[in-house]
């Protein structure tokens, strides 16, 4: 059973660009979509999601984003994705076409497990495998105060632009967070014996190498970004200048990696009766902060107006697709989640110049088809009701 | 649609590693039909086994005698022990061939969140293997896990002083890759890699 089927409307106009793109996307039991399929028209490489509050337009980005590592948009619990009164599993596949040929991908959650299962072309695989086939990038509304709230969010966001430059990244996090709850809890459970701080030492070894290579990975993100951000430069989009804030990245400025290994190390030793007070850890990489300013009026993110700070995220996010379309020939699909609301009539122009310039697919949200006027004839349109989609008249 | 104890037969077989309800299912219908040439001779096997496997007392794989037959192979080198967390990677190093020295199975990795302390695993039998002497290095087989590399840099400063070499499997292994899911030919070219542990 399949509802809202589109038909492709015939093969690709001649000099499509081979960007990877969903040519298929496909729902079953996921948030409110008992079962969905979707063919999408392939000259159009960007998607547009009109629907009433509650019509399903976020949750089919999420469906989405969790073609990629990680928990999707929504960091949602995996549970929570089933339908609501919907006989499980829950499940999402795509279609996938590029210049390489076409890759099917498939993810949901296995009966009576916690772990989802991935499979790549029909067979099982780590979710970390799909980093290497498809790269995702979202911005959200929830993303809005990401430059008010606390800096936990930042870091995240930070990490999530490093993984996609470097899949590696991931890991590192990953491993780095466990070496540190492990190392919390030998703190929190023994009175050190001579035993236990040789435990210890090698867990502060192991944060040390991880935690100086997230350090690295983070600056050299950074770097990438800044130097993208400086060449996009344009009138009516801000300039977004970046930073990292923080001990081993500042430690990384002024000594070789293999030196800031010995010394975080060194720091975590000096702060164990410290952190087994706090049940905390005092010093590391997660503590660190990303730090963003208007590039041309010298002001930091945070005093910049809403709609000032919804022009910078999306500036960092469109030079990071540039950036991971360039150096990993792997333009992400892109998907902005009402990212209209907050800009002015010139900046929503601008975006959808930007975006008709970017290399791989985007999916755009809104309430109403009109905030996305400048794409008209350029984009293919689906309105979305009652867990159904239909192709829009003002499509290509 | 099962009686009971095809219904049990079945859960039991589910829990096997790789099965699930469906070919636990297929594996029990499959036993049912063929009485005489499976079923039978599987039970009479698994009721040997039960019997006769045990821990190797010395390097912890498992055999039917005291003793294993790696240990007891005079023609294995002395002066390589080989540590690796499970029985499973110590198959995994044997089917690559790759490896002529002894091993020593240390029963998992360090995990404080899941209570696995050094008395947990076989470290202070390592520790008096390699005091016995005859060894001159000790490669770290662990896995690229988090956990598995923890154990490795715990068993590297506990090994120190003793007058031995201590190194670990070169790995580009995938992401939270397992020996036991290598190629031979990956697993042969880490072990031939091997570099010195930093301790
Ligand atoms: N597990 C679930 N089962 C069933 N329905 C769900 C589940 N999770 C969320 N929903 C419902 O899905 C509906 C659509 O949510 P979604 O966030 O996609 O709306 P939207 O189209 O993005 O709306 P808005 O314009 O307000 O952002 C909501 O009514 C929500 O309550
Ligand atoms: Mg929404
Ligand atoms: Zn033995």
């Amino acid at each position: 059973m399949s509802q809202g089927v589109l038909s492709p409307s015939g093969p690709a106009a001649s000099g499509a660009r081979a960007c990877p793109r969903l040519a298929r996307l496909t729902l079953h039991e996921f948030r409110n979509y008992p079962a969905l399929t979707l063919d999408l028209p392939q000259e159009a490489p960007i998607v547009v999601l009109t629907g009433a509050n509650g019509a399903g337009k976020t949750n089919l980005l999420e469906a989405i984003s969790l073609l990629s590592p990680g928990r999707g948009l929504r960091q949602a619990r995996l549970p929570e994705l089933l339908r609501t009164g919907g006989e499980g599993p829950w499940r999402v596949a795509a279609r996938l076409v590029s210049d390489a040929g076409e890759r099917e991908l498939g993810t949901g959650l296995q009966a009576e497990s916690e772990r989802r299962q991935v499979r790549i072309d029909r067979r099982n695989a780590q979710p970390a495998e799909l980093a290497a086939v498809v790269a995702v990038l979202w911005l959200t509304p929830q993303m809005d105060r990401l430059f008010l709230e606390s800096a936990g969010g930042r870091r995240r966001f930070l990490d999530r632009l490093a993984f996609l430059l470097d899949p590696e990244h991931a890991r590192r996090v990953a491993g780095y967070e466990r070496v540190l709850r492990e190392r919390g809890r030998l703190l929190a459970d023994a009175p050190a014996s001579p035993a236990d701080s040789a435990w210890l030492a090698a867990l502060e070894s192991q944060a040390a190498e991880l935690g100086v290579a997230i350090a690295a990975g983070r600056l050299t993100a950074v770097e990438q970004l800044n130097t993208a951000l400086a060449q996009a430069a344009e009138p009516d989009f801000p300039a977004a200048l970046l930073a990292v804030e923080g001990t081993v990245e500042g430690w990384l400025a002024s000594m070789p990696a293999l030196a800031a290994e010995a010394r975080l190390a060194e720091a975590l030793a000096l702060a164990r009766p410290k952190d087994a007070a706090t049940g905390g850890s005092l010093v590391g990489p997660h503590r660190s902060d990303l730090v963003v300013s208007d590039r041309r009026r010298a002001v930091p993110a945070a005093r910049c107006s809403t709609g000032e700070q919804k022009a910078l995220l999306l500036a960092i996010v469109l030079a990071e697709a540039r950036l991971v379309a360039g150096l990993r020939g792997l333009p992400p699909l892109l998907l902005l989640d009402e990212v209209s609301a907050h800009l002015d009539q010139g900046r929503r122009a601008a975006l959808c110049q930007r975006l008709l310039a970017h290399g791989g697919q985007v999916w755009l949200t809104g309430t109403e088809p009109a905030l996305f006027d400048a794409l008209k004839g350029r984009a293919c349109a689906l309105a979305i009701a009652n867990g159904r989609a239909r192709l829009e008249e003002w499509a290509v | 649609m099962f009686g009971t104890e095809i219904e049990r037969l079945i859960q039991l077989l589910s829990r096997l590693p790789g099965l699930g309800p469906r070919s636990g299912r297929r594996a029990a219908l499959a036993l049912l039909k063929r009485k005489e040439t499976l079923l039978l001779p599987l039970l009479e096997q698994l009721g040997r086994v039960a019997e006769s496997i045990r821990s190797c007392r010395i390097c912890g794989n498992l055999d039917s005698a005291e003793t294993c037959a790696i240990c007891r192979d005079p023609a294995r080198e002395n002066h390589s022990l080989c540590v690796v967390e499970d029985v499973a990677d110590l198959w995994a190093i044997e089917r690559s061939g790759a490896f002529k020295g002894r091993y020593h199975v240390l029963g998992g990795t360090l995990s404080a969140l899941d209570g696995v302390g050094p008395d947990e695993l076989s470290i202070g039998q390592l520790v008096a293997r390699v005091k016995a002497g005859g060894v001159e290095e000790v490669i770290l087989a662990l896995n690229a896990t988090v956990d598995g590399q923890t154990t490795a840099h715990y068993l590297s400063e506990r090994l120190q002083g003793l007058g031995i070499g201590v190194s670990r499997l070169a790995h580009g292994v995938p992401i939270g890759g397992e020996l036991d899911y290598l190629d031979d030919g990956t697993l042969a070219t880490a072990l031939k890699a091997r570099r010195p542990a930093a301790g």
